[in-house]
């Protein structure tokens, strides 16, 4: 790695992950930027994790005001600041954050993240929406594959007890040690619009059955212009229509999408702690393998589920970019 | 969000945290988060600048406090409505008994060690209280739940006990770094800093040869009016070169053995140059005395050379006796203490190159001689959403449906989170089931003593024995014993267990109970005349519980710990052969990765192995068709028939 050594001071903090990692990839992570938007409780999670691992800077998007539910899930907005002046979401939480580690450089930017051009995100070693319309994602899904440089791509959403993680990292390359030798690895991934576009009969079987389920109620969410989570149990004939549709046009068999699965995303929309700490801290794990460049990264999506208690990796590819 | 039953449950709990550190800090935020309402949290530990990386609700400002209190604060600003009471106590105390433990719904684990998991383990039996139970290790972590007589307790399956070396391994016949770095921490720094009426075996080749004994008692004493820099020098020539020569006399030990160098201070630094080097008397505190500040090495990755070993080395020992005086004669190794970690690590690198081991950095021996353990918030965070998950499904008596969860650091099957359904209690277990052990003991030669402190204490766990063979009390400790009583009881200790004044002979049947834990178990003795030296150090065999000592490796249970209990090398820096030390410095953690390793030389699809199979093959072997092809078992057979032929 080039150059610079870490400091007394970070070898004497990160003694123990550097024990887990190794200096130099403890020297990236000191070097990268990451942008986070939508800061529930989730993203807080991810957030407190990679501040404490020591990336260089975080950049929070977050322009809503807080309120009491935002309260719920997210540690990082302490409920005496009674009114917030007013501040918004990623004001209060980059407050929070900044505390956690002197070394990490925490900034909040205003602005609608959609409008954000290209060069903007150039800035960034990875870039992590949460809270955003179908469109969004797709969009700034784009806007970083466009650029020269790698920009690793993740969203991420909580419904109640569910989970889901999507991560593109475009062509990733890295080098792993097995047995003696060094072995260079190469995956490819496809963009969040490439893997959500492959035909649900062309999946491997046994796919997950939140990944269809979180794809219905996505699909719903957009079509009723709806943001994430903002469903009652009075969707459920729009949803249960629109499974109909999706499972006839993808040749799936509906009970693959099962009814109280989706009934349970639709009224059980708040985040749950636990789930946040298990997505947050999975998150935390990919982004900072995709850094130090260690480790080998999943592809493409993670599902965890409480009620069941597995933590699940699928991978959503088309032909060409399946694994 | 959970449901309103749960939210009812979860508000009407009243849990108990045992640990505030890596588990512990994250444990306590979503418990909060997650709407309970009534958390005690018992930690002794005090903040220390190491555990900031992950233990996010400390601060710089709040090193030496206590943990609990600190994480309880933390909490409170952003849940001032809850109820958080802190101990900065150790669980082991009294005061924490089985009525203590009675007042709650449930007990919630983030320990980083065996004894203190196993006395928890107790009191929850004891009081009948669920425990939820769990570890992590760098990227690997779980989480077990433990109802008496449903599923089996903490300690149903054996735990890896830390290793043991041959003394002659270490004395004499080092071939890995560890050994070495064994021989600089428990004899040389012992020997020089630590209490010297201690047994020490620095000494033993040397000693059946010319030297006479108490000629090489005082070899390590400073002399009168003897210079510091020449005290250095003497120690150095003895124990790098002379008992180097010493060794190489014994001409049948090396002739399979690459034999070992003798190295003097003269050889690798002439005599004026560590003068210049002593950047004098900065006029720092006692505490923070540094071999490295004075030599002006900075990096602590960077693996000296001898020469600067052998500085660092005199340099060190020098420090100690000019700055730190009074601490000598009861030093023992801590990781924390620079001084102490650059004098092991100098020492252990000098006897590395004499006997053409590969050196290594400051880092990675303090590492291994603290036993450090890898750590990093994420697991912690995942473990505790895993465990707040498990501790609502045991306040709403949720029978079926508890699991124990590993987390990956490779996925198996698709599952980078892995639950397994519980297993039953052991049948054999001697702690929950009351299955009397058994010892075999040579019970003319054996004292008290030596069954006290090997068994009850080190292998039993137990904190308060009382010893009884049928009536009569042989052996008790407590604060309220008759003054004649304690005279009978410490000459007891110094008597063989056939001269006790209730002999204990073969086929004696021994009661032994701790109060404290409210826990008993019998052991039958067996009379044995011989013991093997090397394979059976303690002079006795505990068996009843213990498995077979045939391939540990492969069927240690699953570690355990956020934790200083671990020796487990940095993945990076210890490849290769150090893949040996990994599992062999194991205390709680490494079957997991260990077994990981080696399964990765397998195949792609690696799954560390989830505990239970092996050892229910173990201690079931008729009820699986599969006998020892565990590994083949987890990486090949589908996971749905995998869950099956584990489920109860």
């Amino acid at each position: 790695m080039d150059g610079e050594e870490l400091t007394e001071q970070e070898t004497a903090l990160y003694d123990r992950q550097i024990r887990v990692w190794g200096a130099d990839a403890q020297r990236r992570l000191s070097k990268s930027h990451i942008l986070v938007c939508g800061m529930k409780g989730t993203v807080a999670e991810f957030c407190k994790n990679i501040v404490l691992a020591g990336v260089g800077s975080v950049t929070l998007v977050d322009d809503r005001i807080v309120t009491d539910e935002s309260l719920s899930a997210n540690f990082l907005i302490l409920p005496h600041e009674n009114h917030y002046n007013g501040k918004t979401l990623a004001e209060v939480c980059c407050d929070s954050l900044k505390e956690f580690n002197h070394m990490v450089h925490v900034a909040v930017e205003t602005g609608d993240i959609s409008t954000f051009g290209v060069e903007f995100f150039e800035k960034f070693d990875a870039v992590i929406i949460s809270c955003c319309s179908l469109g969004k994602k797709k969009l700034i899904n784009q806007k970083c594959r466009k650029l020269s440089k790698r920009v690793a791509f993740y969203t991420v959403e909580c419904r109640g007890s569910c989970g889901e993680m999507f991560v593109d990292l475009l062509d990733y390359k890295y080098s792993k040690k097995k047995l003696e030798e060094t072995i260079e690895c190469q995956i490819e991934y496809p963009s969040f619009e490439e893997a959500i576009s492959v035909p649900w009969r062309a999946l491997p079987r046994r796919v997950s059955k939140l990944y269809f389920a979180m794809r219905v109620i996505e699909q719903f969410e957009d079509v009723e212009g709806r943001n994430p989570g903002e469903t009652t149990i009075a969707d459920l004939p729009g949803v249960l229509k629109l499974r109909k549709e999706l499972c006839e046009t993808n040749s799936l068999d509906e009970s693959q999408i099962p009814d109280a699965l989706l009934e349970r995303l639709l009224t059980d929309t708040r985040e749950f702690p636990p789930v946040c700490a298990i997505i947050g801290g999975i998150l935390g794990q990919e982004v900072i393998k995709a850094i130090s460049g260690k480790g080998d990264p999943l592809k493409n999506f993670f599902f965890f589920d409480a009620m069941d208690g597995k933590g699940l990796i699928e991978d959503i590819s088309g032909p060409s970019t399946r694994s | 969000m959970a449901s309103q039953e749960q939210l009812s449950a979860i508000k009407r709990a009243k849990v108990l945290m045992v640990g505030a550190g890596g588990i512990g800090c994250e444990l306590l935020k979503t418990l909060a988060l997650s709407g309970f309402q009534d958390i005690h949290i018992i930690d002794m530990d005090t903040i220390e600048v190491s555990n900031l990386n992950r233990q996010f609700l400390f601060r710089q400002s709040h090193v030496g406090q206590s943990k609990a209190k600190v994480a309880r604060d933390a909490v409170l600003r952003f849940r001032p409505n809850i109820s958080i009471t802190p101990y900065h106590a150790n669980v082991k105390e009294s005061r924490f008994n089985v009525d203590f433990f009675k007042e709650f719904d449930v007990v919630l684990n983030g320990l980083d060690n065996l004894d203190a998991r196993r006395h928890v383990n107790r009191l929850c039996l004891a009081a009948d209280i669920p425990l939820v139970e769990s570890g992590t290790t760098g990227f690997l972590g779980q989480v077990t739940v433990h109802l008496k007589g449903k599923t089996e307790c903490y300690e149903c399956q054996p735990k890896p006990a830390p290793k043991t070396y041959p003394v002659c391994t270490i004395t004499s016949t080092p071939s890995k770094f560890v050994h070495c770095i064994v021989w600089a921490k428990d004899l040389l720094f012992a020997k020089l800093f630590g209490d010297k009426n201690q047994e020490n075996d620095l000494n033993v080749r040397s000693s059946d040869t010319a030297n006479s004994s108490e000629h090489s008692e005082d070899v390590f004493e400073c002399r009168k009016d003897e210079d510091i820099e020449r005290y250095g020098r003497r120690i150095y020539d003895h124990v790098f070169g002379h008992n180097i020569e010493v060794a190489l006399s014994n001409e049948e030990t090396w002739k399979n053995r690459n034999k070992p160098r003798p190295i003097y201070s003269k050889d690798v630094l002439p005599e004026e140059q560590t003068k210049e080097n002593g950047n004098e008397e900065k006029g720092c505190a006692a505490d923070d005395v540094s071999a490295m500040v004075s030599l002006s090495l900075k990096n602590p990755q960077d693996i000296w050379s001898l020469v600067e070993n052998s500085r660092v080395f005199l340099e060190a020992l020098r420090l100690f006796f000019l700055k730190r005086e009074k601490d000598i004669g009861n030093l023992t190794f801590d990781k924390d203490d620079q001084l102490a970690v650059e004098f092991v690590t100098a020492a252990a690198n000098i006897r590395a190159s004499s006997f053409g081991i590969p050196l290594h950095s400051l880092f990675e021996a303090k590492g291994i001689a603290g036993n450090i353990v890898h750590a990093v918030a994420t697991t912690n965070a995942i473990i505790a959403g895993l465990i707040v998950i498990e501790a609502i499904k045991v306040l709403q008596k949720d029978n079926n449906n508890y699991r124990m969860t590993y987390c990956l650091e490779h996925p198996s099957r698709k599952l980078l989170l892995m639950p397994v359904e519980p297993y039953e209690p052991n049948r054999s277990c001697y702690v929950c089931s009351e299955t009397p052990l058994s010892l075999e003991v040579n019970t003319q030669r054996c004292k008290l003593r030596d069954f006290v402190e090997k068994i009850i204490k080190a292998k039993l766990g137990m904190n308060f024995p009382l010893i009884m063979q049928g009536a009569s009390i042989l052996y008790e400790v407590g604060e309220d014993l008759e003054e004649d009583m304690v005279v009978i009881y410490a000459a007891n200790l110094e008597k063989a267990l056939s001269e006790l004044p209730s002999p204990v002979a073969s086929g004696s049947v021994l009661t032994v109970e701790d109060l404290q834990q409210e826990f008993s178990c019998s052991i039958n003795i067996k009379h044995r005349e011989e013991f093997d030296e090397e394979k059976e150090p303690d002079g006795m065999l505990l068996s009843g519980w213990v498995e077979a000592p045939v391939d540990k490796d492969n069927n240690k249970p699953i570690g355990n710990d956020e934790s200083t209990s671990n020796a487990l090398p940095s993945m990076e820096t210890l490849e290769g052969e150090k893949d040996d030390e990994i599992q062999e410095t194991s205390e709680v953690v490494e079957a997991f990765s260990g077994k990981k390793r080696k399964l990765s030389e397998v195949s792609e699809v690696t799954a560390p192995d989830p505990s239970g199979p092996s050892s229910i093959n173990q201690n079931k072997p008729e009820k699986l068709d599969i006998d020892d092809e565990d590994d083949e078992l987890i990486i090949s057979d589908d996971w749905e028939s995998f869950t099956k032929k584990k489920k109860l």
